[in-house]
């Protein structure tokens, strides 16, 4: 492969990008960065060489983690970044490409992609936030998962693992990592954790701790997310005043704030950057429709939803749950029995999306009071007439709901 | 059936290990659907370090990963669910709850391990990719069109002890003889996902009678609803081929909608 051949395919990736653009099809980056692995099947690994990468991946929280990270490591210079979602090899490979010359980059990564990645790449860290159930129509198993990140983190060229120990699933991936950083950046949802990853046995939960029979065991954080301080390996908390809402966020911006510390980011100036972010492409965005308040929450499996349920303010506000079951969001809405929409019980609900009809079933189970509403828009308008929105949906019905308060 | 002071308790085996695919709604339905009728109802989740309630009304297994399915079965080896089956309560079960039930399974590795011996089916690894889909079947119990998803790439062959639960329209089941699931005294089994009994009110509505006798009628027009809705995207996509290329085998062609 030359060189030669690669300046000409990242050339036409460029051109594919602009006219996806063009079009209208989304802003080009998967097309482009297709098109150019397809003719340099090394494309990723020539647009990394000599780079100095953080790569992160987890069933939820990646692009958030990256935001994070890239506000954190932004403080000491530039930083590449793939926005925007495009988190396959295409769209790291397209990120790269119209990106030459800076040093050093994010990159959050499609869980099964980061080996392969980790190979392309060779990055300083690999900041490993969760595993759970997400579109399992696709990916059969989630143990599988951490079998593969496992096996790609013990190589002794491997990156730092900057890893959740709270999650017994990327531990297990970790474990045997050379040099591992422990977050204990929390776990809310434990369904998918109950069986030992090692060994197949029972996982026994004692507090925060957790352990099986075969000696796999939580580690000892380096850091910790706890309550709403982040608490660095020197012992010294420092309060953590996030725009974004929720926990989950904490332990977010812990994970970032841990890997910020292998390029020696002080604890305080990373956590103070992260701070400002008040939306990640457009996600937790406050805005206006009909003229209420609304603001968008993304959910993309029950870990996510029960999260996004508890982020939801006390105080009254309607809810609308948009739900679409596309290839992106897996085509089976089984899981809206796995998230406690009971929580939902006192509020009125909208439901809505191309599922709205599972939906509707699953909150008339649930006891909470609801109408279905076909048309997203009209679903909105319908909650808006009494008062603040949530808006809680999954990927595709995510992005409608952008395009629905972008065009009032 | 008499009326009775204490409530009527189901038991939802392990829904941490065997929850995979919503399947703990199951056992919501069911005791909201007692509730809707004023009878009094109490949903038991029995983690895996706990024993099964030898005197709960009905149990309800549901779907989990190779792992979750060893470690289940090793489990439920101590006789209780035997003992539950035996004295004929109402056994609901899905997916790997379904392959445990029977007299064999295959682990992750490919090796054969014994199940719980309660239906007569073994269960090996269907030829090439997993069955992944809308299912759709007449049921065999007068239950009318039983609508789910399916998501297995086992391989469920029933014996002479068995029968099967739906006779498939469309989807794979157990991909053997054009059939879904098994019934066998008063063990009830399926591929079905949805969850199944959200799905199929009158398939609860059939366990729940086993165990209080004759049910009032209730409101199902959410159900109602999206079963119809789903039975629509069944034949759009059988018209269009869509999601052919999913299956890797097709029961044999039958004509005629669903029979409700
Ligand atoms: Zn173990």
């Amino acid at each position: 492969m030359t060189s030669a051949r690669y300046a000409l395919a990242r050339a036409a990736g460029s051109t594919a990008a602009g006219l996806s653009r063009l079009t209208g099809r989304g802003d080009g980056t998967t097309v482009g960065g297709r098109i150019t692995l397809a003719m340099d099947p090394q494309a990723l690994e020539r647009a990394a060489a000599g780079r100095d990468f953080a790569l992160v991946s987890g069933t939820n929280g990646k692009s958030t983690t990256r935001t994070f990270l890239v506000a954190a490591l932004s403080t000491i210079g530039p930083v590449v970044s793939n926005a925007g979602g495009a988190n396959l090899p295409t769209g790291l490979t397209a990120a790269l490409t119209r990106d030459p010359q800076t040093q050093r980059g994010v990159l959050e990564v499609d869980e099964p992609f980061l080996p392969s990645v980790i190979t392309a790449v060779r990055p300083r860290v690999a900041v490993l936030l969760n595993l759970s159930r997400d579109q399992l129509d696709r990916y059969a198993e989630v143990r599988r998962l951490a079998e593969i990140w496992r096996d790609a983190l013990q190589a002794p060229t491997a990156p730092v693992a900057v890893a959740n120990c709270d999650d017994p699933l990327v531990t297990w991936a970790a474990i045997d990592s050379p040099t591992p950083i422990w977050v204990a950046a929390g776990q809310r949802w434990h369904d998918d954790t109950s069986v030992c990853p090692a060994c197949g046995g029972v996982l026994v939960r004692d507090g925060e701790d957790w352990s099986s029979d075969c000696g796999l065991r939580r580690p000892t954080p380096d850091w910790r997310a706890e309550g709403g301080a982040v608490i660095g390996p020197d012992g010294k908390g420092h309060a953590v005043e996030l725009a974004l809402p929720g926990q989950v966020n904490v332990g977010n911006a812990a994970m970032a704030a841990a890997a910020a510390g292998v390029w020696l980011v002080p604890a305080a100036a990373s956590l103070t950057a992260m701070a400002a972010i008040s939306s990640v492409e457009g996600r937790y965005l406050r805005t206006e429709y009909a003229g209420q308040p609304v603001r968008l929450l993304l959910a993309k499996n029950p870990a996510g939803w029960t999260e996004a349920l508890t982020m939801v303010p006390p105080e009254q506000a309607d809810v609308v749950v948009a739900v679409n079951a596309r290839a992106a969001d897996g085509r089976d809405p089984s899981w809206l029995w796995d998230v406690p929409f009971e929580l939902l019980r006192g509020r009125r609900a909208v439901a809505t999306g191309e599922r709205s009809r599972d939906v509707a079933l699953r909150l008339r189970y649930a006891g909470v009071e609801y109408t279905r509403v076909d048309n997203p828009a009209a679903a909105l308008r319908k909650a808006a007439a009494g008062g603040p929105v949530e808006v809680l949906a999954n990927y595709t019905a995510f992005q409608t709901y952008r395009r629905v308060v972008s065009d009032g | 059936m008499a009326s009775r002071g204490d409530p009527v308790r189901i038991a939802l085996i392990y829904p941490a290990v065997l929850g995979t695919y919503g399947d703990g709604g199951n056992a919501l339905v069911l005791t909201e659907r007692l509730r809707w009728r004023g009878i009094d109802a109490e949903t038991v989740a029995v983690e895996i370090d706990q024993p099964l309630p030898a005197q709960a009304d009905l149990y309800v297994l549901g779907g989990g990963e190779d792992s979750a399915q060893t470690l289940a079965v090793s489990r439920l080896s101590d006789g209780a669910l035997k003992a539950a089956a035996e004295r004929g309560a109402p056994v609901f079960a899905v997916c790997a709850g379904f392959q445990i039930l029977g007299e064999s399974f295959l682990e992750g590795t490919g090796a054969v391990h014994a199940g719980l011996g309660l239906i007569d089916c073994t269960t090996d690894r269907l030829e090439g990719p997993r069955a992944v889909g809308e299912l759709l079947t007449n049921s065999t119990i007068g239950v009318g069109a039983l609508t789910g998803y399916e998501n297995h790439g086992g391989r469920t062959n029933l014996g002479p002890s068995a029968e099967p639960l739906g006779v498939v329209r469309d989807g794979v089941g157990n991909g053997t003889l054009g059939v879904d699931g098994a019934v066998q005294g008063s063990l009830v089994a399926t591929y079905l996902h949805g969850p199944a009994l959200a799905r199929n009110p009158t398939l609860a509505d059939h366990l729940l009678g086993m165990v209080v006798g004759t049910l009032a009628p209730v409101d199902d027009a959410e159900a109602d609803e999206l079963r119809q809705e789903r039975f629509a995207a069944v034949q759009t996509a059988r018209r269009t081929g869509r999601w052919r290329w999913r299956r890797q085998w097709r029961p044999p062609a039958r004509s005629g909608p669903p029979t409700s």
